[in-house]
């Protein structure tokens, strides 16, 4: 992530000042967008659907996926979304990566990262990553419902659904969130999240996972 | 890719001006040429004393209140901050409890939020759907603790005007039946001093902030009216400058410019706000004969007359700017996604408005530069925007019936997003 160019800043933000630089790829697929459905299609036209919302800024996507069976294969891949710039063009990006090339392999699907389809983007502004992430996660929910849809089980990965706790019923996911729109301390994670509200027992164990998810995104210096 | 920026396509007034030239021409001598610290003796000093001396005396008589009343800040952010914390601390004594609107700017939410750590008591003001402050609400609210009021004039986001008029009404009747000082009322007149009434007389407010940069004067300086009489404690001590009320060398070109800006906007005030009071109505006349689905965010008539806020259903205000950038076309948005915080405008939450509003909204504010072909512009190209963004969203919702959130199967561990949890948990 480091070694990312950054191009000049095309925004820069009315009350913060903070600018967003987005990268040629980011613009490209943002105004040219690959891959999208303008309807949403009839249930026999695909192999598999996927859903998921940020509850960072309540994006929304929905992915649909055409498998190949034999080759193990993404065979194409659809998707719509509401949401902001970068949203769209890590969704856009991300269906051009699950089916160039003949179609990405569904095990090597699984485990794309969000850094994956960064790098593929040329970067995107820290607090954006969010975006992105929204992608991958679409893309695993499609995936896991085709494998349930054909009997396989054992391949089906959950997402970090772990309640930590049971008061306000954070979960990993929750606190993943929290640390990739920028909430690097356990105070600022408290304050979006209210966890440890009414279960302090908790917070050591929050305070593991944001430093875990803060190397995992953010490297060890930040 | 991006074109360059086009005055005449500038839909974006609210969050700044460009400096009049007028202005400008005043301010330049004030750089170099007269550059004397209005503090020292010489005639280098006095020479600028005197400037500032004269363009105080011309807000003064335009705001109809003494030249001491007045006191130049570095923002309106800065004025803000001193109405609340400078009359907070001032009157601890007496109470700690703060009314302000839930649509206030965030220079006043955020000192209030910082206030509430202090240990003092903050009140939100609820707003109805139109965005309008009921006075008789905050008659309800008064009490012998309560030490300030604060409503903004009108909010920069949907531009509707408050009735400011009765709210002091409100407040003076509360304090002549207590024999009490307390509460002090102040407004932010940020946006609306372009536009509306500002004889502090009038009005009957304590405390008022003007902002200098939304009225084509320069950026980094705003100010606030303090009436006589009203307890306040400075924010930033230093050489006692400006009555000991805000210590620091005078910024003297600015405040040349802040004077004739305001002056400028005054004498035009009455011409200008029929002029983009038209277009705007045209705008949104065309708006929404052009785009099926759109809410109008704020007052549909006790409005700023150059401000239009709407909310496009099932689009995303972020996509929606860049798309109109690569027109030309600056505007701004209410959506999560433009913010630092990663929450929706507070602003149209607070008109009772679903999430998906707030993601959804468009503000366009027109000013000085904008003319019919302006309005014509952006009436071509918006249209086409929405289509495409509109396409490629998997949201239908239907006006009208509007839940929180639209589709919760969406979200992880089937939650509620925090925004919306941290709303239903206070």
């Amino acid at each position: 992530m480091k070694k990312i160019k950054k191009s000049k800043p095309d925004i820069v933000n009315e009350f913060t000042g903070a600018k967003w630089v987005y990268s040629k790829a980011v613009k490209s697929h943002f105004f040219h967008p690959q891959n999208f459905l303008t309807h949403d299609p009839k249930k026999s036209e695909f192999d598999a659907e996927g859903i998921v919302g940020s509850p960072a800024c309540g994006d929304v996507m929905r992915m649909w996926l055409k498998i190949d069976p034999e080759k193990d294969k993404i065979a194409a891949c659809k998707w719509r979304t509401f949401g902001c710039a970068s949203a769209i063009a890590a969704t856009s990006m991300l269906s051009v990566m699950a089916s160039e090339k003949g179609g990405m392999k569904l095990d090597k699907a699984m485990k794309i990262r969000p850094q994956d389809i960064i790098k593929r983007l040329g970067g995107l502004p820290d607090r954006k990553i969010h975006c992105s992430v929204l992608g991958d996660k679409a893309l695993r929910t499609a995936i896991n419902n085709w494998f349930k849809k054909t009997g396989q089980y054992d391949r089906i990965v959950v997402e970090g659904s772990r309640v930590i706790d049971p008061y306000t019923k954070i979960t990993e996911a929750d606190i993943e969130e929290a640390v990739i729109e920028g909430a690097l301390t356990l105070k600022d994670v408290q304050q979006r999240t209210k966890v440890g509200a009414g279960y302090p027992q908790c917070l050591l164990e929050v305070e593991e996972l944001i430093h875990f998810y803060k190397e995992k995104y953010f490297g060890q210096d930040k | 890719m991006y074109i360059r920026m086009v005055l005449e396509y500038y839909f974006d007034y609210a969050a700044t001006t460009p400096l009049e030239p007028r202005v400008f021409r005043a301010m330049k001598p004030y750089f170099s040429q007269k550059f004397g610290n209005p503090g020292s003796i010489h005639g280098a000093g006095r020479e600028t004393k005197e400037a500032i001396e004269k363009a105080s005396s011309k807000i003064a008589s335009i705001l109809h209140c003494r030249s001491k009343e007045f006191i130049f800040t570095g923002s309106a952010t800065e004025a803000d901050n001193l109405a609340i914390f400078g009359t907070a601390r001032a009157n601890k004594i007496a109470g700690g409890k703060i009314i302000v609107s839930a649509i206030e700017h965030k220079a006043v939410l955020a000192t209030c939020g910082a206030l509430e750590e202090e240990g003092f008591e903050i009140i939100k003001l609820k707003v109805d759907k139109n965005g309008l402050v009921d006075p008789a609400d905050i008659a309800k609210l008064l009490d012998p603790k309560t030490i300030l009021v604060s409503v903004i004039y009108a909010d920069n986001e949907t531009g509707t005007i408050q009735s400011i008029k009765e709210i002091a009404k409100v407040i003076k009747k509360f304090r002549a039946k207590n024999g009490s000082p307390l509460p002090y009322f102040h407004t932010d007149a940020s946006q609306a001093a372009q536009y509306c009434d500002i004889n502090v007389e009038r009005l009957g407010v304590d405390l008022m902030t003007v902002s200098s940069h939304k009225l084509y004067g320069p950026k980094g300086i705003g100010g606030l009216y303090v009436k006589k009489g009203v307890k306040i404690k400075p924010l930033i001590f230093g050489g006692g400058q400006q009555n000991n009320m805000r210590s620091g060398t005078e910024n003297v070109p600015s405040i040349i410019g802040f004077a004739e800006a305001l002056a400028l906007a005054e004498k035009n005030k009455q011409k200008e706000s029929a002029r983009v009071g038209k277009l705007r109505n045209e705008l949104e006349k065309g708006v929404s004969g052009l785009i099926p689905k759109i809410v109008l965010n704020g007052h549909p008539q006790k409005r700023l007359p150059n401000f239009l806020n709407i909310s496009v259903l099932d689009i995303e205000g972020e996509a929606a700017l860049l798309y109109l950038d690569q027109k030309g076309i600056c505007a701004s948005t209410g959506s999560a996604c433009d913010s630092q915080t990663l929450e929706p405008s507070h602003v149209i939450l607070a008109l009772g408005r679903p999430y998906e509003y707030a993601h959804g909204s468009l503000r366009f504010t027109l000013g000085k530069y904008a003319t019919r072909k302006s309005v014509r512009y952006l009436l071509k190209y918006l249209p086409p925007i929405v289509k495409k963004l509109r396409q490629m969203s998997p949201l239908d919702l239907k006006m009208g019936k509007e839940k929180k959130v639209s589709l919760p199967k969406a979200f992880t561990g089937g939650q509620t997003p925090h925004f919306l949890r941290k709303r239903n948990s206070k």
